[in-house]
């Protein structure tokens, strides 16, 4: 291999670097030659795959949307909570459907008006979101967490923590999730508040992250679980601890950046799942009540009346499909990067 | 690359060290390590066990190396996983440096640790993917708390350039390099503790044969720098007779014998010993003739292993007392000191072909047979 075809490679940007490329031909004599991780490996293949690019924008731009909820409806000048219909005649005929076409969209409410309460769509959907994000993200985060801390515990350790743990995970695979929701979201709120009473928003919100987090995780354990014993029979864990390392230094700096890769590809598939739950949750009227907006109920509610104000179900509708679809591109683009040798 | 050519001329070096004068670095006795097979239903319980080790005795010198030769599976790599204590013994005893370490814990351990070493066999699998070259080669440093002058990084630096590497690979990764410098990073992580013994589980059987002589002669030139004793597990006669000083050979768990390297290889007693020796292909086709021994069938299981020898099953000279009476490693009249031989009726003591091959494969036999009728 000539000098000039390394320097093409390089410059190519190309992921793959020639093994036994030596340091002459690089021009990079000064300092050292800095190898690609499998991590800034990735990173290149993932941008060189259009789809998920795009996806990933979509998706950030959610999030984005998400987190600046209380900034765009400032600018927007509107809240999600005010009924506009009902303290201004105009934007609703005698039956509380709005009187302007295609459910009042208009330069003032950009997304129409909702029937009956009179509320501004647009504020709704981006609180809804911002809702339904929050949720999913916290039960993924806390899936993720559980699901590494157990699946890690049965691998490594084995026996009979393997065997407990992965009956429990048995067991818990065997209930029927969305009737366990269902029937489990009263039960969760009643622990904590007397039916009497109002419960308390965050309550509400704690009790749907619990519920799911508590069926949610076993998938992931799993194969962490599998990961993990394929990955302490391999030599290099064998040469740590012949040098002495600890368990814990082993999981920490040998098992876990392993593990990044599954973890993530789980995660980006496991979120929208979240997202999905959580707003059938709300749509069958066990999750987030009014007056919270929320994403899920936004179905509920459109379809209600999806004969006379179709409008309504348009935006949470088109909002959710866009954003599910890029999700789950976005996740098979990050195991493509990841693992490039699995097939589509 | 001409130094490398030399393996097949392998008795011009290293010249032989006499055992006898080292001190004693590691001592093995009646080592056994025998894996619980557990089976049943609806309770699974212990049906039996692998015999895998199954009581060996040997002794490696400072600065000496010690080569386990024997057929896949007869329990070499187990014996190196036992002495660095990756695998808990099922019984005997080792001790190192007249220390007992047989059954103490990773913190007991951790002052013997970074004096006992290992290479491992897959280059491929032995370096963690996720971390750079200089988090390999650093990680025992840092794990046993050494911190060299000049820094860990210094350090790392210098080992790359010992075992024939860019010291500038620092920051790259495993996945960068071929089998050949993936082994050579493997043995600078072995070389990071400076240790006192280093155990090669078969270090150079995953590499390409051209690569083979190149880690061997590196680690023929750490052990011959460092003064560092190796117990070199191979399958590879050819590079343990390179290597070796002492040779030890097993069979399904027990050592049938063990010498010193010319007394082994050219004077070998145990039948399997000339068995093993004469399966080795030659180089030299107009070289003086070698015996010719075929033997049958394959290596018992060690689940169930023979009485008495256990070579016997496969043996041409075996008889009653062999199934009755374990044969004692002992040493033989006209053997060297330290060569000894667990067999009760021992070969002639030479590799020089026999009146009449020893073919004990009926199928090679009748092919033999055939061929020479035609003739």
């Amino acid at each position: 291999m000539t000098s000039q075809t390394q320097a093409v490679v390089t410059d190519a940007d190309d992921g793959s670097i020639d093994p036994a490329a030596q340091t002459q031909g690089l021009g990079k004599q000064a300092g050292d030659i800095v190898g690609f991780s499998p991590g800034q490996l990735m990173w290149r293949r993932f941008k060189r795959d259009r789809t998920g690019v795009l996806s990933a924008f979509v998706v950030i731009f959610f999030f984005a949307i998400a987190i600046l909820a209380p900034v765009i409806s400032k600018l927007y000048g509107k809240d999600p909570y005010t009924l506009y219909g009902q303290n201004n005649s105009d934007l609703l005929n005698e039956f509380g459907y709005p009187v302007a076409p295609n459910g009042g969209v208009s330069s003032s409410f950009w997304f129409g008006i909702e029937p009956g309460l009179g509320r501004d769509v647009f504020t709704q959907l981006l609180y809804g979101i911002r809702t339904s994000l929050f949720i999913s993200v916290a039960v993924t985060l806390a899936t993720v967490t559980t699901a590494i801390l157990l699946g890690i515990t049965s691998g490594y350790l084995g026996g009979r923590a393997d065997y407990f743990i992965g009956r429990v995970s048995d067991l818990l695979l065997a209930f029927p999730s969305q009737l366990f929701f269902v029937a489990f979201m009263p039960i969760v709120v009643a622990i904590f508040v007397d039916p009497q009473d109002e419960t308390p928003t965050y309550l509400r919100v704690t009790a749907l992250i619990a519920v799911q987090w508590f069926l949610g995780w076993m998938g992931l354990s799993r194969i962490l679980r599998g990961q993990v014993l394929s990955l302490r029979e391999r030599e290099f864990i064998e040469a740590a601890k012949v040098t002495g390392a600890s368990s814990w230094r082993i999981v920490r700096r040998e098992l876990l950046p392993n593990l990044v890769t599954p973890i993530l590809v789980q995660a980006t598939f496991m979120l929208p799942g979240f997202v999905t739950a959580e707003a059938g949750l709300s749509f069958l009227g066990v999750g987030i009540i009014e007056p919270t907006p929320d994403w899920g109920r936004m179905f509920a509610k459109g379809g209600d009346i999806a004969q006379n104000d179709i409008t309504y179900m348009f935006f949470p509708g088109i909002a959710m499909v866009i954003f599910i679809v890029a999700f789950n591109l976005l996740g098979d683009s990050v195991r493509d990067a990841f693992d490039p040798k699995s097939g589509r | 690359m001409s130094k490398d050519t030399t393996i097949t001329k392998a008795d011009a070096v290293p010249s032989p060290r006499d055992g006898a004068s080292g001190e004693t670095l590691l001592e093995v006795t009646g080592l056994t390590k025998h894996f619980p097979i557990h089976a049943g239903f609806p309770i699974k319980h212990k049906v039996g066990a692998v015999q895998a080790v199954d009581g060996i005795d040997l002794t490696i010198h400072t600065g000496e190396s010690f080569g386990l030769v024997g057929e896949s599976g007869c329990g070499k790599s187990t014996t190196g996983r036992l002495i660095t204590r990756l695998l808990e013994p099922t019984g005997g005893k080792i001790s190192y440096r007249g220390r007992d370490i047989t059954r103490a814990t990773r913190k007991e351990m951790m002052p013997v640790r970074s004096e006992i070493q290992m290479i491992f066999q897959d280059p491929y699998s032995s370096l963690n993917p996720r971390q750079t070259v200089g988090t390999i080669i650093g990680g025992p440093m840092e794990i046993n708390n050494i911190n060299p002058p000049g820094g860990r990084e210094q350090r790392v630096r210098e080992l790359l350039e010992t075992v024939g590497l860019n010291p500038e690979h620092y920051n790259r990764f495993p996945h960068e390099f071929s089998g050949g410098q993936r082994q050579r990073i493997g043995v600078a992580r072995a070389l990071a503790l400076e240790p006192k013994l280093i155990v090669a589980d078969e270090p150079v059987s995953a590499l390409d044969v051209s690569i083979q002589a190149q880690v061997v002669n590196l680690l023929q030139k750490v052990q011959a720098e460092m003064g560092i004793a190796f117990l070199f597990i191979a399958h590879d006669l050819a590079i343990v007779r390179h290597f070796t000083q002492r040779v030890a050979v097993m069979y399904l768990g027990k050592i049938v014998e063990v010498g010193d390297r010319d007394s082994i290889y050219n004077r070998p007693r145990h039948p399997y010993t000339h068995a093993l020796l004469s399966a080795v292909p030659e180089v030299d086709i107009d070289g003086e003739d070698r015996e010719r021994i075929r033997l049958a069938g394959d290596v018992p299981s060690p689940i169930n292993p023979p009485s008495g020898c256990r070579f016997r099953t496969r043996c041409w000279k075996a008889r009653d007392v062999c199934a009755s009476e374990e044969p004692p490693l002992i040493q033989l009249g006209g053997n060297r000191d330290g060569h000894l031989t667990a067999c009760h009726f021992p070969e002639e003591p030479t590799i020089a072909a026999r009146e009449e091959d020893i073919i004990l494969d009926p199928a090679l036999a009748a092919i033999e047979g055939a061929a020479e009728k035609t003739l």
